[in-house]
């Protein structure tokens, strides 16, 4: 596996705080159905950037927290 | 106006071996004159075996049923010599509409690959398509090949033995004995044959109910492929509209599992439907309605012994993709060649396990996008709905995002990786015709590449020496030579050799390639020959 097949799972998000209060605010004042959708959009458009299968699939993993090697 | 489908075109005749003191012997019995039955009898005809086909009807498909054929099976009927008044009869489109709700999202050109004789698929009613069929029965006939169809003989019971076939047939001039050496059974998903045997037919995944009409319009509808997502006039379902032969629209409409049939078949219930669907001013008229059921599944094995069985009978799929005649044809194509070498003692019976390991492969294949298509059409869960809905709504405003979105993905044959027939691939060249593959057809000098392959084994060489013909374990094999200088649109170069200068490929009767290297080995090829047979 080359390194960009590689998940980043460590910090890697440019000014961490403003991007989540942008997650919020895109959120507010929608209906559960809304944001459940918005959500949906969210990760295909997401996904589609990145693209690499390789890495979607560790994604997908990392994301099901189901073993605790992923996010070391 | 003419209904073919009404119009018996095999009719009962009595036959002498009604007559005979002692059950006769025939060599090749296919149950079912279905498309998949008539194929396989074609495809042994051509080949001088006798066959016979029983079918417990006189007449082609009632209504048009299967309505797309894709490309590979187009160029198995060439092989079959029946594809042109296919084609010049069928519908072509390369415009699709996708709707969602109440509004289009987008529009699609399909634009398919140049360099190749056929389209990539074309709409005919199934009616015709048998028609077809049955006219090229009727010219063999003629040359004196030795082919029959018997209507109304309807096969009641079966009895396997290691060297034959018992069959007892019912007609309506009394029952009569016969046996085969060898049966394919065509006689389609609810395959009687099977259930006479006993044989399982398991995986059953998903169920669904079609209501499927056809109609005759009066507006000048264009010739596109219109699906709906969840429309206004059929919510929380699906809806696809498509042209076909004599101005006959094709609309399917999904009902969903848990309905009443015969109420939803109803003219006053059917047409207040499809008036929502079509706009309120369109005038139509009803031709065929159908309410059609399917499951996706397939057989563990499709040979059992001297028993083979082909198309809808070994595996069904949902319809989305149009993969249920189209892969049967692809079976018979594959098994008719083989059974003929193993009749003829050129091959061990074991080469008809090969059938087995490559079909299965093919159906599987068939499912799982059947299946896909139908988790994407009808969603089975919340979240999959709102994935699905996420999807069709951002397809409306990005391009990214209509490679998603799955209203059937268009049947395309598949590659028989791993096949025991299959020699390692040493050409390394192009992907799409290593060992396994179906040849991708080539405009040449004079014609096309496909017409020249088929019906015998090919050494097919590029800018290569080899002898005009080798002999091996009985099979002759002929070259083909072709030069990359005579090709104009280097279809040839990019579909065949790729970066390489030359490749010589050992290519099947069924047009599949077994094996390819960049120059002649003899050695090799003739191990490669005797792989493909089942000698290796």
């Amino acid at each position: 596996m080359t390194e960009t097949d590689q998940l980043i799972l460590t910090a890697n998000t440019e000014r961490a705080d403003d991007f989540y209060a942008d997650l919020l605010a895109a959120h507010e004042g929608l209906s559960k159905d809304e944001s459940d959708a918005l959500n949906a959009r969210l990760v295909l458009v997401l996904a589609n950037h990145i693209g690499k299968r390789a890495i979607l699939k560790q994604a997908l993993a990392a994301a099901a927290l189901k073993t605790g090697e992923d996010s070391a | 106006m003419n209904k073919i489908f009404e119009v018996p075109l095999y009719p009962y005749a009595h036959h002498a071996d009604q007559d005979a003191p002692a059950p006769v012997r025939r060599k090749v019995v296919v149950i079912g004159a279905g498309p998949i039955g008539l194929a396989a009898a074609i495809d042994l005809a051509q080949q001088g075996t006798e066959v016979v086909v029983l079918d417990d009807n006189d007449k082609v498909s009632f209504g048009s049923r299967a309505i797309c054929f894709a490309k590979r099976p187009l160029e198995i009927l060439d092989r079959l010599g029946c594809g042109q008044p296919m084609v010049d009869k069928g519908v072509q489109w390369h415009t699709g509409k996708v709707f969602f709700d109440d509004r289009q999202v987008y529009e699609f050109n399909l634009l398919p690959e140049k360099g190749h004789k056929r389209p990539a698929f074309i709409n005919l009613q199934q009616y015709y398509f048998e028609e077809h069929l049955v006219n090229r029965v009727r010219e063999l006939q003629e040359q004196g090949a030795p082919i029959e169809i018997r209507g109304r003989n309807k096969v009641s019971a079966i009895g396997t033995h290691p060297s034959h076939v018992t069959l007892e047939v019912d007609t309506p001039e009394g029952p009569y004995n016969l046996e085969a050496d060898w049966l394919i059974a065509c006689d389609g998903a609810g395959s009687p044959t099977r259930q006479m045997l006993g044989l399982d037919f398991v995986g059953r995944v998903f169920e669904d109910n079609f209501l499927i009409a056809d109609v005759i319009m009066e507006a000048d509808f264009p010739t596109e492929r219109w699906f709906w997502f969840d429309p206004p006039f059929n919510k929380g379902q699906s809806a696809l509209l498509h042209k076909q032969p004599d101005g006959v629209w094709r609309i399917d409409l999904q009902l969903g599992w848990d309905i009443d049939k015969e109420r939803e078949k109803r003219p006053e219930n059917v047409i207040p439907r499809l008036q929502a669907m079509l706009g309120e001013d369109v005038k139509f008229e009803l031709e065929w309605v159908s309410i059609y059921t399917f499951q996706c599944r397939r057989m563990e094995k499709f040979r059992h012994g001297r028993v083979i069985f082909a198309g809808d009978s070994a595996h069904q799929v949902s319809p989305f993709g149009a993969r249920g005649a189209n892969s049967g044809l692809q079976d018979t194509d594959n098994l008719c060649w083989k059974l003929k070498l193993v009749m003829d003692g050129k091959a061990p019976e074991s080469l008809l396990d090969s059938y087995d390991v490559e079909r299965i492969h093919g159906a599987d294949e068939n499912i799982l996008n059947s299946s896909r298509s139908t988790d994407f059409i009808t969603p089975k869960s919340e979240i999959s709905r709102v994935l699905r809905d996420a999807v069709l709504d951002l397809s409306e405003q990005y391009e990214f995002a209509r490679p998603l979105v799955n209203s059937g993905r268009l049947s395309v044959p598949c590659t028989y990786d791993g096949s025991p027939l299959n020699s390692a691939d040493a050409l390394n060249g192009p992907e799409r015709t290593r060992p396994g593959s179906p040849c991708p057809d080539v405009p040449l000098a004079d014609g096309f590449l496909l017409d020249k392959l088929g019906d015998r084994f090919t050494l097919l060489t590029i800018d290569a020496d080899a002898p005009d013909e080798i002999e091996e374990s009985g099979i002759k094999v002929t070259r083909l030579a072709l030069s990359i200088k005579d090709d104009k649109t280097l279809a040839l170069q990019e579909r065949y050799l790729g970066k390489l200068e030359s490749g010589v490929y050992l290519i099947r009767p069924d047009q599949h390639v077994a094996a390819r290297r960049p120059s002649f080995d003899e050695t090799q090829f003739r191990h490669a020959i005797r792989r493909a047979i089942g000698k290796e």
